[in-house]
């Protein structure tokens, strides 16, 4: 259970689609890893999927229903999201932060259960929150931050975690901290996760499948091993890569060492730098 | 972790007990406010208005003049208190106050243009223009607030509020200044003032300002949640539109309200909310009961001290409340709005 998947599916801000009749398959309980560049609707796409964003077109499916057929509160049980870079109220505790993860569970009137105290308590645990829960977030670190706000998450108890980048930030020791802690929730929890990585190293390592977008639409999407190319790297990324093999795990390892010639993929402060003289002009 | 700590939804007892005790100081500083006026009327005379009344002067000005006039304090400081405290959860925004965002220029404006376009001159109308000028306000400035990128930002909405307040106060002075008949008529309430309130005026306001505080009440665990941020709470499974709007409503039926009592008083909803968290945390739960009596303690201070300072003088209480939010606002500028 917690399948999902996208219908052609259009999301769109103003005028301007960012993801255009986009069909893909996220497979059930397995870990999902989205990379692309920047601004190229991975955070986009997984609003859409999490129901922060309505689409123009098309519809994304949980379990076959259409999430926007389902009432608000039961979604909110089956499917979690992370936002990225959420900022919590200054002078909020962990702790409080955590128990608002248990707000799909509660109606007008019920009162604090032990079911609650105990997903509370988990999730805190699972994170490594427990000597930190009665301090304000915003005193934290940003990987502490990170791994409260992860925590939250895991407190709403849905079998679906969708998560936007939430190594971003950390040190490398907990970035793998997380991923450890999302793939263990994957493989003992039977959890589907979907998450947004920049690092393709630790995409290819943590996750069964890997989808990669550009410019809104799937450029490949499969294992780690038929994703992370130096095909796929060069339409992406715009960069020239070596792709080597783990020599433990066989998955792919990239070393990037060059950009391509005509690359599509520019980082945004160079466009003011677009010499006449590249005679190339992307808009 | 000890059972002291307080999170979604278990009481907690300290907490619990803190309101007892806020509710034993309000009732201290209304004994206080009817105690002392311009006339020296001892304890005993009060008592006596109050439980055997004899028609005398002193029971007189005691039921009509002092009586009345620290239960407004009460209600307007309550209300404005906890439509700021919405505003600021609602908003994300540690500057959000019915006052900084336009909301009393509204409802004040729309009183003024009502005295002066119809000539209607009892007060007991003032409620309903109020209303509805405090409505207005409300969506022009969520209007502007939201207009461009990037949606509404603590920024955007401060400065629509400011640039709102400004038309608003002029228009109303413009007003002011073609029709002196009109300005005789509010001078004073429009400084914010909670002195000769009638009961009528009183009980008119009443309905419309306890509905406000009961539905800010049960929205408070629902705007602790959306203090998260929009993506957060839907992710939750809140409905955050229906929260907004209800806590629009709130918003509108408590200013208005205050607004049709007193005038526009500042500074109480940006003060109060903030003071308030410093002492009981982030949860609206305890923020919006919390944030009522302080409010309703504050404005019946404020206001016994517009008596006393300038003696036999009185200051409005709505420039005792600025004289304390001035500074306060300096302050937040400074150091807690984060862009
Ligand atoms: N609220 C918004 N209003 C208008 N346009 C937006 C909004 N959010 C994102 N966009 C635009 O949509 C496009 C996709 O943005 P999105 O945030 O999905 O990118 P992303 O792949 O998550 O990038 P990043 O890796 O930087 O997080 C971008 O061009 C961005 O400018
Ligand atoms: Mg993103």
């Amino acid at each position: 259970m917690g399948e999902i998947c996208t219908e052609r599916l259009t999301l769109a801000y103003d005028e301007r689609a960012v993801v255009a009749g986009l069909d893909i398959v996220i497979p059930t309980g397995r870990v999902t890893a989205l990379v692309g560049p920047n601004g190229c609707g991975k955070s986009t796409l997984l609003r859409g999927l999490a129901r922060l964003l309505k689409p123009r077109g098309g519809s994304a499916y949980l379990d076959g229903r259409s999430i926007w057929r389902m009432p608000t509160r039961e979604l909110a049980r089956q499917l979690g999201i992370l936002p990225q870079a959420p900022v919590a109220p200054e002078g909020l505790t962990v702790r409080d932060l955590v128990a608002q993860g248990r707000y799909p569970y509660h109606g007008w009137l019920n009162r604090w259960s032990e079911a609650d105290e105990e997903a509370v308590a988990r999730a805190l645990d699972i994170t490594g929150m427990v000597d930190l829960a009665h301090r304000p977030v915003d005193a934290l670190s940003g990987g502490q931050r990170q791994r409260a706000w992860i925590a939250m998450a895991l407190a709403q108890e849905t079998k679906v975690l969708l998560l936007d980048e939430p190594t971003t930030y950390l040190d490398m020791h907990h970035q793998l901290e997380v991923l450890h802690l999302l793939r263990r929730l994957n493989r003992e929890e039977g959890r589907t996760v979907v998450l947004v990585v920049h690092n393709l190293n630790h995409a290819a390592r943590y996750s069964d499948h890997v989808v990669a977008l550009s410019d809104g639409k799937v450029v490949a999407a499969g294992t780690p091993q038929e994703v992370v190319t130096s095909e796929v790297l060069r339409e992406v990324f715009g960069v020239e890569a070596h792709i080597l093999s783990d020599p433990d795990t066989g998955v792919p390892l990239c070393i990037p060492y060059a950009l391509c010639e005509n690359s599509n993929v520019r980082a945004p402060s160079m466009d003011s730098f677009a010499a006449p003289h590249t005679g190339h002009i992307h808009v | 972790m000890t059972a002291t700590s307080f999170h979604l939804t278990r009481s907690s007892p300290a907490l619990s007990l803190g309101l007892v005790v806020a509710l034993g100081v309000l009732l201290a500083v209304v004994i206080v406010s009817v105690l002392y006026g311009a006339a020296d009327i001892g304890a005993a005379t009060v008592w006596a208005a109050l439980f055997s009344y004899d028609g005398s002067t002193e029971h007189l000005i005691i039921r009509t003049l002092r009586v009345p006039r620290a239960l407004v304090a009460v209600l307007v400081g309550g209300s404005l208190a906890v439509a700021g405290a919405v505003m600021q959860g609602v908003t994300r925004n540690p500057m959000a106050d019915p006052g900084l965002l336009g909301i009393e220029a509204g409802a004040a404006l729309a009183v003024v243009a009502a005295v002066h376009f119809q000539g209607i001159s009892s007060l007991a109308v003032y409620t309903w223009f109020a209303l509805a000028g405090a409505a207005l306000a409300a969506v022009v400035v969520y209007a502007l607030g939201s207009a461009g990128r990037g949606g509404i930002t603590p920024l955007k909405l401060t400065v629509s509020g400011a640039a709102l307040t400004a038309l608003l106060s002029s228009l109303t002075t413009g007003i002011l200044l073609l029709d002196r008949r009109t300005l005789d008529e509010v001078c004073f309430w429009l400084a914010g003032s909670v002195a000769g309130r009638d009961l009528g005026l009183m009980l008119q306001a009443l309905p419309l300002i306890c509905v406000g505080l009961l539905g800010a009440l049960l929205l408070g665990r629902k705007v602790t949640t959306l203090s998260l941020g929009e993506d957060v709470a839907r992710g939750l499974g809140q409905r955050t539109a229906w929260v907004r709007a209800a806590a629009a409503l709130v918003v509108v039926l408590l200013a208005g309200g205050a607004v049709a009592l007193a005038g526009p008083v500042g500074f109480v909803g940006l003060v109060i909310p903030h003071a308030v968290r410093f002492f009981v945390g982030v949860n609206y739960r305890w923020i919006l009961p919390y944030s009522a009596l302080a409010g309703a303690i504050f404005l019946v201070l404020a206001d016994v001290a517009g008596r006393l300072i300038l003696r036999p003088q009185e200051l409005p209480v709505g420039v005792m409340t600025a004289l304390v939010g001035g500074p306060f606002f300096v302050y937040l500028v400074r150091w807690k709005v984060r862009r």
